[in-house]
């Protein structure tokens, strides 16, 4: 008898948590109602950094995003879209670059844990600001992509095919410009990012 | 003893909700296909064991839900999370005015139909998964090589407004699940793992053909051709999108408790 009630209050419980979830989401959109209907910040997910930190996406509020999603173990488009993330970064203007964020999101969480971020930051000489590694759940990550018409698939178990996409958000957490295909020109995104950088 | 028949109460009406559950969803035992896309040098991948929903989910059953979670209602949903054309055919948040009850919700964005599910224990499927139950007739698991089944299939594209028509009036498929043809196009998980372009290594020509219409000329037989038509649309959507014949149904990799 005491198995019936238990499953019956996990039963319960599976309900509740969906709708406190809802009801958590509108509070705070009255609370903070200048998140806009458009910003990443609407997603709740949970990621975690390079160096093991716990956020949420809207910590990174106030800041002009560029963001890419990546791999650590893959050999063929990553790295050449982490050059053309450090080919941005490297032309951005210095004055605004403070109110910047140049963020690696991996689609492998499996593997890329926060260990093989960070030693894939160090590598990579990325360790430091204005570069930030970030990952989640799949299900999360599934998501995101979603929200930034990434597409990718698991090919193999080490192997994703995945879109080469570069996309711009601004301090709202709007997207506002993306950069399709890899070794792309560069000028208009870098034009993007300065100008709203600039704003800030 | 008041104590006693409480609990009693409880436990049979715990009971027969998951009965009445248990007959919305069917078991779908683990097997292997090679689908028509997303396999590894033509590889058969395997699905898991797993539940999925006997229809697609109708309109009421969505009003109940955004009843309950007055964000997803029509008048509320953020734009990051639906596009404009949202619950369209709805006159208001809780009214689906002309559409029928029984009917399955379509216009949906994929973030609504994923949270839709979460909220009933449950997820989207994914497209190996809902391809692998879409690849079932009446009698066999796999009759994408039946020449009547897959004219059934095109004759549907050519039909219009199927999306009025209520749930469960296709023919149930050999696990039980009725509307995987016939009805509506239905989001899945993963959709956005088709690939238009931009992809990484294989955007090169034949796969990039594979979406253009015309790869489908050269297909071996009219399967490929209908496969082709559910892959080119997933491709084409993105997670805010929502239209009048794409709905949804829910699986479960557990056994539905609720």
């Amino acid at each position: 008898m005491k198995k019936i009630t238990i499953v019956f209050l996990a039963l319960a419980l599976s309900f509740y948590s969906c709708k406190k979830a809802d009801i958590k989401a509108e509070n705070k959109a009255e609370t903070t109602k200048e998140i806009s209907d458009l910003s990443i910040y609407n997603l709740p997910s949970k990621w975690t950094t390079q160096d093991g930190n716990n956020i949420e996406l809207k910590s990174l509020r106030g800041n002009v995003l560029v963001m890419v999603m990546i791999y650590t173990s893959c050999k063929a488009a990553c790295p050449r879209l982490v050059a053309d993330m450090r080919d941005i970064e490297s032309k951005l203007n210095k004055k605004y670059k403070q109110n910047v964020k140049l963020i690696l999101v991996s689609i492998d969480p499996k593997t890329d844990t926060p260990e093989r971020l960070k030693s894939f930051a160090i590598e990579n000489q990325m360790n430091q600001a204005p570069w930030i590694f970030l990952r989640s759940t799949e299900e999360n990550t599934r998501e995101f992509a979603a929200v930034l018409a990434v597409n990718y698939k698991k090919i193999s178990p080490i192997d994703f095919s995945h879109s080469n996409i570069i996309s711009v958000f601004n301090p709202e957490g709007e997207l506002i410009f993306q950069q399709e295909g890899l070794g792309v020109n560069n000028e208009k995104t870098i034009e993007v990012i300065n100008q709203e950088a600039g704003k800030i | 003893m008041k104590k006693y028949i409480f609990i009693l109460t409880l436990f049979f009406s715990v009971f027969s909700v998951m009965k009445a559950q248990e007959k919305g969803m069917a078991f779908i035992k683990e097997g292997s296909f090679v689908p028509l896309y997303g396999a590894v040098s033509k590889n058969p991948v395997v699905v898991k064991s797993f539940y999925i929903d006997v229809y697609p989910v109708t309109n009421s059953q969505f009003l109940e839900f955004v009843k309950k979670n007055p964000s997803y209602r029509k008048s509320k949903i953020k734009g990051i999370f639906a596009d404009k054309s949202y619950l369209s055919y709805w006159i208001n948040d809780f009214d689906f005015g002309n559409a029928k009850p029984n009917s399955p919700v379509t216009s949906v964005s994929w973030f609504a139909a994923k949270k839709y599910c979460e909220c009933e224990g449950k997820r989207l499927a994914t497209m190996d998964e809902w391809e692998y139950v879409a690849m079932a007739d009446t009698k066999k698991i796999d009759a994408r090589t039946k020449k009547e089944f897959n004219e059934y299939i095109l004759s549907w594209y050519e039909k219009s407004r199927t999306y009025e028509n209520e749930i469960g009036k296709t023919f149930k498929n050999y696990w039980g699940v009725y509307d995987m043809h016939g009805l509506v196009w239905e989001w899945t998980s993963d959709f956005n793992s088709i690939f238009l372009s931009g992809e990484s290594r294989k955007d090169k020509s034949s796969d990039k053909n594979l979406f253009c219409g015309g790869a489908s000329v050269n297909a071996s037989d009219l399967m490929d051709y209908a496969a082709f038509m559910r892959y080119a649309f997933r491709g084409s959507l993105k997670a805010q999108y929502s239209t009048r014949n794409l709905g949804f149904r829910c699986a479960s990799t557990t056994k539905p408790k609720i």
